[in-house]
């Protein structure tokens, strides 16, 4: 048992300051694997259109968005035919809402594992917030069927996309901690996030472009990452004609606030969700 | 400090009652900031128990060490501190070694998954490396006995396959430190005796073991060290059987009376309701006492105020000895005792001819259940009387306790020729 002095620790009482203990949670990368797995393998497991599920949804919000917004409200799309330019930005929105829904209940809904087992708890919410990413897949490939559809070749900015996957899941990410550690002491903010959902839809430009924001306005507009993502998506993968920089970059700085200040705030009150959950 | 596995200092864990009865809401939050602004949570009236105070040990390598204690009386809570679970309120403990808890078997088992899925599932949950499941998976099929099944969905298991499968994902954990919570509780009794053994055999490869559970019986044959919690403060620690009887003699009704109100009884259960108001012991005689000898009539009177009638009620009585081992039970299910419905106060009385306890000292533990075998009351150490030493056999030589649990008539003969041949032998010889 000479290994014992390798593992030893010491267990101390809460403190308001900790630290992220991103190395600890590399150590539980497994686990966070298996819970992802899992989740993905339940929902769709006793289903019967199964794995079809990720790509009716954004199909079919870009059909009603393509009718009542394209056509019969006549939004303007840069130059790109509706439907596809709005499934463009469907893809990381569905990403993003998924998300919100999955993680914010993420951790009440695994109470079973927090009152009886340790692991640190950041792999939950991880975990529902990368169980999305299958139907993310999913639905990207219809994206690019799509794509060829309608003769849509990206240019260049095309090898910016990754970048933009990942802005996408850390925004995801971000407001899923946020969301998950603060549902634990709260529980009504579970039933926020139907409202939160819709109302962050139309404030993102999802089926409308952010150029019908005047210019002045658009650093402002990007306070909000969502806003961010998806003008960085349709830039890579539509070759949009300018790069919306000053929106870009205003939605990477909130980010990347909101994601530090998620992750500490959830490690802080991590020490007691075992008690209140 | 190499030799410690586990070392506490003043492990102390508050709850804040009332704050947990109602989840907040924002809601709640924004109106009671608008009426009282300045008001501090703290100080809000709320009542706070401690589950653990001061709680100060140490366990060395290769321990195993049972914890008793009475329900509620902080044993879990003391695991859950020590797993990393729950944060404690006050002092620190440290920890020597990679800690595996069993505070439940299957936990995160998911009943859609295939046993093969779950196991893996499982095993990640309490720390196993993928490869080492893999590595162990074909062990673990065989403890649990569920090679046919290995690929169906866990939901279509029995709860017996359900919970074998669970205990041998646990059991085969490679850690140095083993935190078992009363994992037996749940099971038949085939299960129980593996998961004992198991345990026992993890404890003889040098694993410090720390074993929460009510079964005296099991922490007997397992542990060598005992530590007794009650009302979270660690009351004694040491060799196992003297904490046995420190927790026998503690929760142990003292005063033997022979008549007890169990109107109100720290023994009874969390859920029970109230049926047993009264308990009278009296011997063959139907004198009242709590003294009685080998060999006499048993008589218990039960005065039962049910406050909601109960069907097909079972009256079930348990005796228990000084080393909390259940000598024997009587229940009226075995009996003829025609009881369709208790439904207004009634008196019952039993009797227990010709009692074989030996000397020493007896719990009593009662119990009421309905039809459906589920336990309306009851309460463990509800009264306790005493043998004396008497003349049971009748030839002048009393019974010592060192004879056994029971008593047992018996009767001597001689059977073969022999027997005289060899007297007449020796006559000759001596």
């Amino acid at each position: 048992m000479s290994t014992a002095n390798a593992h030893s620790f010491r267990i101390e009482p809460a403190t308001s300051w900790t630290t992220l203990g991103l190395r600890e949670l590399w150590h539980y990368r497994e686990l966070l694997y298996f819970l992802t797995w899992r989740d993905i393998k339940v929902r769709y497991k006793q289903t019967a259109l199964g794995a079809t599920w990720a790509v009716i949804q954004p199909l079919f919000m870009m059909l009603i968005f393509s009718l009542s917004f394209g056509k019969l409200a006549k939004v303007p799309s840069d130059g790109f035919p509706y439907p596809i330019f709005t499934f463009c930005a469907l893809l990381p929105w569905q990403l993003f809402a998924h998300a919100l829904t999955e993680s914010s209940n993420s951790l009440v809904g695994n109470q079973n594992l927090i009152t009886k087992v340790y692991f640190p708890r950041l792999v939950v919410p991880i975990s529902a917030v990368l169980g999305g990413l299958v139907d993310f897949a999913i639905a990207f490939v219809i994206l690019l069927v799509m794509m060829v559809y309608y003769g849509i070749f990206p240019g260049w900015q095309i090898l910016a996309l990754p970048a933009f996957i990942l802005f996408a899941i850390l925004t995801a990410l971000a407001v899923g901690l946020w969301l998950s550690a603060l549902n634990v002491q709260y529980r009504d903010v579970r039933y926020t996030i139907a409202f939160l959902i819709q109302f962050w839809l139309f404030a993102t430009p999802v089926a409308y472009p952010s150029s019908l924001i005047p210019a002045r306005w658009r650093v402002l507009y990007g306070l909000n990452p969502m806003a961010g993502v998806v003008e960085g998506f349709r830039w890579s993968l539509l070759g949009t004609a300018e790069f919306q920089g000053g929106l870009i970059w205003a939605s990477v700085a909130v980010v990347l606030l909101l994601l530090v200040g998620g992750l500490y705030y959830f490690r802080r009150m991590e020490q007691e969700f075992a008690d209140v959950i | 400090m190499s030799n410690i596995a586990i070392s506490c200092e003043g492990l102390s864990k508050r709850y804040r009652l009332g704050q947990q009865e109602r989840y907040k809401t924002l809601r709640d939050v924004v109106s009671s900031a608008l009426r009282q602004p300045f008001k501090r949570p703290q100080d809000s009236g709320v009542q706070s128990i401690w589950a653990l105070e001061d709680v100060s040990f140490e366990v060395s390598q290769g321990d195993v060490v049972g914890i008793i204690g009475r329900n509620g009386a902080g044993k879990s809570t003391l695991l859950k501190v020590l797993s990393r679970i729950t944060k404690p309120t006050r002092g620190h403990a440290h920890i020597n070694g990679r800690i595996g808890s069993l505070l439940e078997v299957g936990t995160g088992f998911h009943p859609e998954l295939t046993g093969r899925e779950n196991i893996y599932l499982n095993g990640a949950i309490l720390g196993m490396r993928k490869a080492e499941i893999a590595r162990k998976f074909d062990e673990i099929v065989a403890f649990a006995e569920v090679e046919k099944f290995v690929d169906t969905p866990v939901k279509r298991y029995s709860s017996g396959m359900y919970v074998r499968l669970a205990f041998a994902v646990a059991a085969h954990m490679e850690t140095e430190i083993l935190l078992v919570d009363e994992v037996l509780a749940v099971g038949d009794v085939q299960f129980q005796k593996k998961c004992l053994g198991k345990i026992g055999s993890v404890a003889r490869d040098g694993i410090t073991v720390l074993f929460v559970s009510h079964s005296m019986a099991a922490v007997q044959s397992l542990c060598g060290k005992g530590m007794l919690i009650d009302a979270g403060k660690l009351l004694v620690q040491g060799e196992c059987h003297k904490v046995i009887e420190a927790y026998v003699n503690h929760v142990a009704v003292h005063e033997f009376n022979d008549t007890t109100d169990l109107r109100v009884h720290p023994g009874r259960t969390k859920d029970a309701e109230p049926v047993f108001s009264r308990i009278r012991i009296m011997n063959g005689d139907k004198e009242p006492t709590a003294t009685l000898f080998a060999g006499e009539d048993l008589v218990l009177e039960f005065e039962l105020n049910p406050p909601r009638p109960i069907t097909s009620p079972t009256l079930g009585i348990g005796v228990d000895n000084g080393m909390g081992l259940r000598v024997f039970s009587v229940i009226t299910y075995y009996s003829d005792f025609d009881w369709s419905r208790l439904d207004r106060p009634a008196v019952v009385r039993c009797t227990i001819p010709r009692i074989k306890l030996l000397p020493g000292r007896y719990q009593l533990s009662i119990s009421v259940g309905n039809v459906y075998n589920q336990h309306v009351d009851a309460i463990y150490n509800a009264a306790s009387f005493s043998i004396e030493p008497s003349d049971y056999f009748g030839t002048g030589r009393l019974p010592t306790p060192d004879l056994g649990v029971v008593l047992a008539d018996s009767k001597w003969e001689c059977i073969t020729e022999s027997g005289a041949e060899l007297r007449q032998e020796s006559e000759v010889l001596g």
